[in-house]
């Protein structure tokens, strides 16, 4: 495998067994993955949660992931021991979730956790995994990690909480990172400040960063390029720059239903949805 | 054009906490007014506080030359209805529409239920298939076109929104929010609309109140937010972040 290609996913799909028979969340999705920003984004039960989900290991046990190839830097995720997919999760793949309310552990601090993740991969003493910790939640703009470090999730803001968990996510100093929907649940204004430390950490430290959004403007301006996906299918990839010039129906009625500031349209063009869209 | 709803100086307080520190505002007759601002700058509960939801602690809200006191009566209710955020926690799960309409009909007395509710439905843009189906039933956007409906089914002058969206789809949002327009449009309603998206509430409304930390930062015309005519650091900061991400 070239040295280029971090993460090669080649028709995953996704099976939940239900009620009424198979349901496909992820219906043969491929793309590759460098060390840049890919955005997927897509609406509501499009399979971009779970796309993320089965690259990182988490898809429920009911569930069948199965893939023509989905491979790491190489190695063959479907074929490996939990065993093995454990010392890659969290070590060298990493995934932010959307929500520090409900994804970090509420009864241990700040601090213990970030210890916690590095000790689980590192053979590392206590104190030199407090000190790496402190050091990460200085690089997340944490203005006071010794304070924060002793601090439980529910005593921060959801920004610093994000920030935290950024922190927690890189501290193994990750090759992939997945970030499931960052920043939906923070306030406009603190979405522009994680955004900006996330961005400037995968600059620094050359990762490869899969982005999960609704938001097609926000993952636009973020990524280099956009996978967009709809009822569990790639409906286009294109770089995030041309995004003015895509192709699919789906994509530019996504970029056109949202009302802007300055361009004023009543009433807003909706979408037209075709099945043949989702065939 | 004389004040709809005006509110002058209200506080409100939970236990010691000053959720709103003496508000101010006037809503004139038909129009569509917005408030914008983060998460805990009091914007939903001034919403509230209005409805009678919030624990008033000072100051008086005013709707149509009437002062209300710490109750409401029938009356404000046929008058002033309220959408909530989340479709998902406003519905209840073991009603069918058909049931959920209803309740306002039987707590007001009104008679023609049947030809009400599928006025409503139809009004909404849900045909006549959904009356007996269950919440869980809906998607999204579905679901909160019965909350419309369920608002509606009154016949009520003032509107108050609370994110009406934000819990929807960019593409069912913009089917919500041209609904909101046109239903708005044909009846002649007054909205208060609250949300934490400039370019939603630019959108829909004529004139907006930015807040934070429960007070009021400055009160603008969607033209001059348009044309970036705003006095506060505030707000201009707000207008950057809607730009969304540029790389420094």
């Amino acid at each position: 495998m070239s040295g280029d290609t971090l993460l090669e996913v080649d028709d995953l799909r996704v099976t939940f067994p239900t009620r009424t028979g198979l349901v496909q969340a992820v219906r043969g999705v491929s793309f590759s993955l460098g060390r840049e920003r890919l955005g997927i984004v897509g609406e509501s039960g499009s399979g971009k949660s779970q796309t993320g989900r089965a690259i990182m290991g988490l898809t429920p046990p009911q569930a069948e992931v199965s893939a023509k190839k989905l491979a790491f830097d190489g190695i063959d995720l479907l074929s490996i021991s939990p065993r093995e997919r454990r010392a890659l999760r969290g070590n060298r793949i990493a995934m932010i979730l959307q929500d520090p309310k409900y994804s970090l552990d509420p009864v241990m601090t700040i601090g213990r956790q970030i210890v916690e993740t590095l000790r689980t991969h590192e053979k590392v003493s206590k104190a030199e995994a407090r000190e790496r910790a402190l050091a990460m939640l200085q690089a997340v703009q944490i203005r006071d990690p010794a304070r924060v470090f002793d601090l439980y999730p529910h005593e921060v803001s959801g920004g610093m909480g994000q920030r935290a968990m950024i922190a927690m996510m890189l501290v193994t100093g990750p090759e992939l990172m997945i970030a499931d929907e960052p920043t939906s649940a923070l306030d406009v204004t603190v979405q522009l400040d994680v955004l900006k430390i996330l961005d400037k950490l995968v600059a620094e430290r050359g990762m490869g960063l899969i982005f999960i959004s609704h938001d097609l403007r926000l993952v636009s301006s973020f990524c280099d390029r956009v996978v967009v996906m709809y009822a569990g299918k790639v409906v286009e990839q294109i770089k995030a720059s041309e995004l003015r010039d895509a192709q699919h129906p789906y994509t530019r009625g996504l970029l056109n239903c949202m009302p802007r500031i300055g361009f004023e349209r009543h009433p807003l063009p909706v979408l037209d949805r075709k099945p043949e869209w989702a065939a | 054009m004389t004040a709809f709803i005006t509110v002058e100086g209200l506080e409100v307080v939970f236990d010691r906490f000053r959720a709103l520190k003496g508000v101010s505002l006037e809503v004139r007759e038909g129009e569509s007014y917005g408030l914008v601002g983060e998460s805990g700058s009091g914007k939903s509960t001034l919403l509230r506080a209005i409805t009678g939801l919030a624990p008033v602690s000072a100051g008086t809200i005013t709707v149509n030359g009437k002062t209300l006191g710490k109750t409401r009566d029938k009356a404000f209710y046929r008058e002033v209805q309220m959408v909530f955020q989340d479709p998902y926690g406003s519905l209840h799960p073991r009603q069918t529409v058909d049931r959920l309409l209803q309740e306002p009909l039987a707590i007001h007395g009104i008679a023609d239920g049947e030809k009400r509710i599928e006025r409503a439905l139809d009004e909404v843009g849900l045909g006549k298939g959904f009356r007996f189906r269950y919440a869980h039933q809906l998607s999204g956007g579905q679901r909160q076109r019965v909350a419309i409906a369920r608002a509606l089914i009154l016949e009520p002058s003032i509107l108050l929104l609370d994110e009406p969206t934000s819990a929807l789809d960019a593409s069912v949002q913009a089917e919500v929010l041209n609904l909101l327009e046109e239903v708005r449009r044909r009846r002649k309603l007054t909205f208060l609309m609250v949300s934490h998206d400039l370019a939603i509430i630019t959108h829909m409304c004529e004139r907006l109140m930015v807040m934070q930390n429960g007070e009021a930062v400055e009160t603008l015309t969607a033209s001059q937010l348009i044309g970036q005519r705003v006095s506060e650091d505030y707000t201009r900061n707000l207008l950057r972040a809607s730009e969304g991400f540029v790389r420094a």
